[in-house]
Parts: structure tokens; C-alpha cells; sequence
């Protein structure tokens, strides 16, 4: 799967897409969706809750595991995927598209800088791996 | 990452997720767990189980050794049946639960858990008595295919293959020789199917020609949500040592009709199927949305009862299912340790699944 040239990474495997009017979209990689397999359940954050930078602020539950899902940057809870709560199988089949799963407005839209770009994440999910 | 099974290339042609599963490289899945879950409940799906111990118990003095070795009374076997039975110690404590085929009166085969097959192996021949020989069976591979149209498919599949045999009105649970094929009509899914063991070099042509018929590569992901949903225990996780039969859900396989069959943990197997033991297992479901996980505390207005020992995900209910030990028999509601929280649960019967053998 490509990752799309827009995204930003976060090293626990978030990625990041500005959107126009300043916020921005986050959802998990296709590496960390297929280590995690099927998705059965997605605990998605609350609105208006602010978060810290690196703060566990969901949860997607695989058959395997449960995960825990970080703010890349520090920011409000502006909106979240009502799909995911009939559909989680939607971060498995499009992770950079419908499976999207929260969206902040970041406190700095700066910090988005410090992430990774798609070529540097890929090497790194591959070393991780 | 372990022993491969002779259908090893085929898995990787099959874009298997590989595991090391007791030793063995075995396909976890082949991209997606609930999908073959599915499968199998609506039409059918291929399993390797090849890692499996296959035991042949030989002599004069087979009947009667399997009778004092094992919980269930092999006595009650025809020939060409299949039985479900714990191996247990003096203590009554579970070594493996297993399937026993009384080919004849001098002639078994045991089908044990992978993992514990050295453990088995010690125990058994540690007790071995005169006129009777254990043989480890090896050369062969093992697949199960399982699901509604299974049996239909697997007869097409023989015959594509120049074998004629009609396995339509194989009885549920008895199995034959042919050659070196041995078909039973068993299966750890709660779906109707059968497990063929074969020698390793003719596997590869057989699980293709059933995948030509329409049965779909399943992995281990979806072999443990099916057995779940069965009600099935895994050994290790629902049975183990430390607890009797009957505090594993497994009463059903202590025989104790025959007052002059002494059988290794008799005493307090009798005991316990008579007056139950110190544990009960009981099937859980959670109210809301999360996962029972295994090791979740259970517990009842406020106080610990016992834990899950074996917890997923149930996709024909969509719902998180449990198998769980406590100490304590009660109705209705408790509480569940899931993640950082305690949830409710709902005590449910065992099968947790509506559809196929499950609940027949």
C-alpha cells in the first residue's frame, strides 16, 4: 500500500494530515494495522478533550490485543469517525482514507515539523520490525 | 520460527501470516481472521493441524490400559468411534484432553495438543503395562476442513483425486482407515467437517483440491474464535493441571458407570462429578463494547471469584465471549476487569453460538 506524500509520522506509528482549515486528521499506518489484525473494536476520544503530546487517547482492540493510540501533538479533540463504531474493520482495509480516526486542532501547528516524512517512517517501521 | 508442515510453501503462496505455535511454523492467518471465521460458519475452511500428536495404542491389553489411563470409558466404544476424554493424574489434575478412535478392540489413535506432547508422552509410558505399545505416528500431515458445505466438498475433492468414498453418511464422530488415509468426521470448529491425517507427500494435492471446490485457508486466529464459540477448551488456558475435569467444563468426560473401572484421579473424580468441585466454569459475555481477556478478574458485588481463562472476540455474535473459572455459582451479573476498568458481564450458556453443531 502507498502511503500517501501528505502524511506525517509519529514514531508510535500515527500518521497526520493537515487539513485546510488548520486541523488535523489522524488515523494508525497500514504496518501497525497489520501487526495489530482484524479490528473488532475502537474506543475513539472525547470532543473537546484536550490532550497532551503523547497522551493515550484511544484504544483499537484486535482479536491479539489491545493498543493504545497517542496524540502526535498536543491539542483539542475537534471531531471523531462515528463509522468506526459499526464498521473498526475500516482501519484495516483503508487506514489512510475512511479508517481515519480523530481529528485536533494542535496547540502549535508547528510541532507537526518534528514527525516523521512517509520515506523516513517506512524505513523505520521496516527496522522495527 | 519452527517446524515446517509439508504444506509450508503452500502457506507462503497463500500470503500466510507464519507463527511459531508450539514449535511448528503455523499460518496465523492468510489476511484476515473474521473472514475466515466466516467461512467456516457459512461454507467451509481449511485448516493445517499438522502439528498435532498422533498417538497408536497397539495389544492385547489396549482396551484394557486406556481404561485405567484415561477419564472416559473407551469400554463404550464400537468400533469406528470417536471419543472426547481428559488423561489426568492421581490427583484428578489434567495432563491433555484428547480424541480417542477405537479402531478394534487392540488398536487406538490419540490425537493430542501439540504442546503437550512430551508431557504425554512421559505420563503414558511411565505407565505402560504389559501387551500394550504406544507409537508415535509420524510421516503425515493433518488438515481439517470444516463448515456447513465441508463434507460435501471434501467428497468432491476425493473424487477429483480418483478416490471413491462416500462420506455423506459418515455418523458424526466415528472415522476410517483407508490405506494410509485416516478420516474423521471430528473437528474443534462446532461446524460439521472432517480431519484427514495423510502421509505428508499427498497433502499438498488434497488441500488443493478441496481449496478447488471452494473451502478457504483459515489460520490459527480463527481455529481459537471458532472453538470459542463452540465452547471448546484450549488446554493450558481453560484445562490444566491443577483443576479437575469437572472444574474445566469437562464432566461430560468423566465415566464413572462402571463401579469396578479403576482409572488414574478416580477418587476425586468421582467426587467431583457427583458434588462438583471447588471451581465451576461458566461462559461470559460483556454488556457493552471491550474485550474479556484472558487472566481478567471476575468478580461478584465487589469480591473475587475466579478469573477468564480463555477470552475473545466473537464475530457471529459481535460480541466479546469468555470462558471463565470461579468459585462461586451465581446468577445473572458480575464484573470484569477489562483494560483499566471493571465492566459488567452477563453469565451466557456454553455453546455461545446459535448456528451449526454448536448448538444441535
Amino acid at each position: 500500500m502507498d502511503i500517501p506524500g501528505d502524511l506525517k509520522f509519529a514514531p508510535s506509528h500515527e500518521w497526520v494530515r493537515v487539513e485546510d482549515d488548520g486541523t488535523i486528521t489522524v488515523g494508525i499506518s497500514n504496518h501497525a494495522q497489520e501487526q495489530l489484525g482484524d479490528l473488532v473494536f475502537v474506543e475513539t476520544p472525547e470532543i473537546d478533550h484536550q490532550c497532551e503530546a503523547e497522551e493515550g487517547i484511544a484504544v483499537v482492540e484486535s482479536v491479539k490485543a489491545a493498543s493504545d493510540i497517542y496524540a502526535p501533538v498536543a491539542g483539542k479533540i475537534t471531531d471523531t469517525n462515528p463509522a468506526l463504531a459499526d464498521s473498526p474493520e475500516l482501519v484495516n482495509s483503508d487506514p489512510y482514507g475512511d479508517g481515519w480516526i480523530f481529528k485536533l486542532a494542535p496547540d502549535e501547528i508547528d510541532d507537526i515539523d518534528n514527525l516523521m516524512n512517509p520515506d523516513d517512517y517506512e524505513a523505520f517501521a521496516e527496522a522495527a520490525e | 520460527m519452527g517446524i515446517h508442515t509439508a504444506l509450508h510453501q503452500v502457506h507462503l503462496d497463500n500470503a500466510a501470516k507464519l507463527v511459531n505455535f508450539s514449535g511448528f511454523c503455523m499460518p496465523l492467518h492468510f489476511g484476515s481472521l473474521l473472514s475466515e471465521h466466516q467461512a467456516v460458519r457459512d461454507s467451509a475452511g481449511l485448516f493445517d493441524i499438522s502439528h498435532m500428536s498422533v498417538l497408536d495404542v497397539h495389544g492385547s491389553h489396549a482396551t484394557h490400559w486406556l481404561r485405567i489411563m484415561l477419564s472416559n470409558d473407551v469400554a463404550k466404544l464400537d468400533d469406528g468411534k470417536a471419543m472426547y476424554t481428559c488423561l489426568c493424574l492421581e490427583s484428578g489434575g489434567v495432563i491433555d484432553d484428547l480424541m480417542v478412535f477405537k479402531l478394534n478392540e487392540n488398536h487406538y489413535r490419540l490425537y493430542l495438543d501439540a504442546a503437550r506432547r512430551e508431557k504425554d508422552l512421559a505420563w503414558m509410558n511411565a505407565h505402560l503395562t504389559r501387551n500394550v505399545e504406544i507409537t508415535e505416528v509420524s510421516g503425515n500431515a493433518i488438515i481439517a476442513v470444516q463448515g456447513p458445505d465441508s463434507v460435501n466438498m471434501a467428497s468432491a475433492a476425493f473424487g477429483s483425486m480418483g478416490l471413491s468414498r462416500t462420506l455423506t453418511d459418515m455418523p458424526r464422530f466415528t472415522a476410517f482407515a483407508d490405506g494410509d488415509w485416516f478420516v474423521a468426521r471430528t473437528g474443534y470448529t462446532g461446524e460439521d467437517g472432517l480431519e484427514i491425517t495423510l502421509p505428508a507427500n499427498q497433502v499438498v494435492d488434497l488441500w488443493k483440491a478441496l481449496a478447488a471446490q471452494g473451502a478457504v485457508p483459515a489460520g490459527l486466529g480463527a481455529r481459537d474464535t471458532l472453538r470459542l464459540e463452540a465452547g471448546f477448551g484450549l488446554y493450558g488456558q481453560d484445562i490444566d493441571e491443577a483443576h479437575s475435569p469437572a472444574e474445566s467444563g469437562l464432566a461430560h468426560t468423566i465415566d464413572i458407570n462402571d463401579d469396578d473401572r479403576l482409572f488414574f484421579g478416580r477418587d476425586v473424580l468421582e467426587d467431583h462429578k457427583r458434588f462438583g468441585g471447588q471451581y465451576f466454569q461458566i461462559g461470559l459475555t460483556l454488556a457493552g463494547d471491550g474485550m474479556l481477556r484472558r487472566g481478567a478478574g471476575v468478580q461478584l458485588a465487589g469480591q473475587s471469584i475466579g478469573e477468564i481463562t480463555s477470552g475473545s472476540f466473537s464475530p457471529t455474535r459481535a460480541s466479546s465471549v469468555g470462558l471463565a473459572r470461579v468459585s462461586r455459582k451465581f446468577d445473572g451479573g458480575c464484573d470484569v476487569q477489562v483494560l483499566q476498568n471493571l465492566q459488567p458481564a452477563h453469565i451466557t450458556s456454553v455453546p455461545f453460538v446459535p448456528h451449526g453443531l454448536a448448538r444441535e
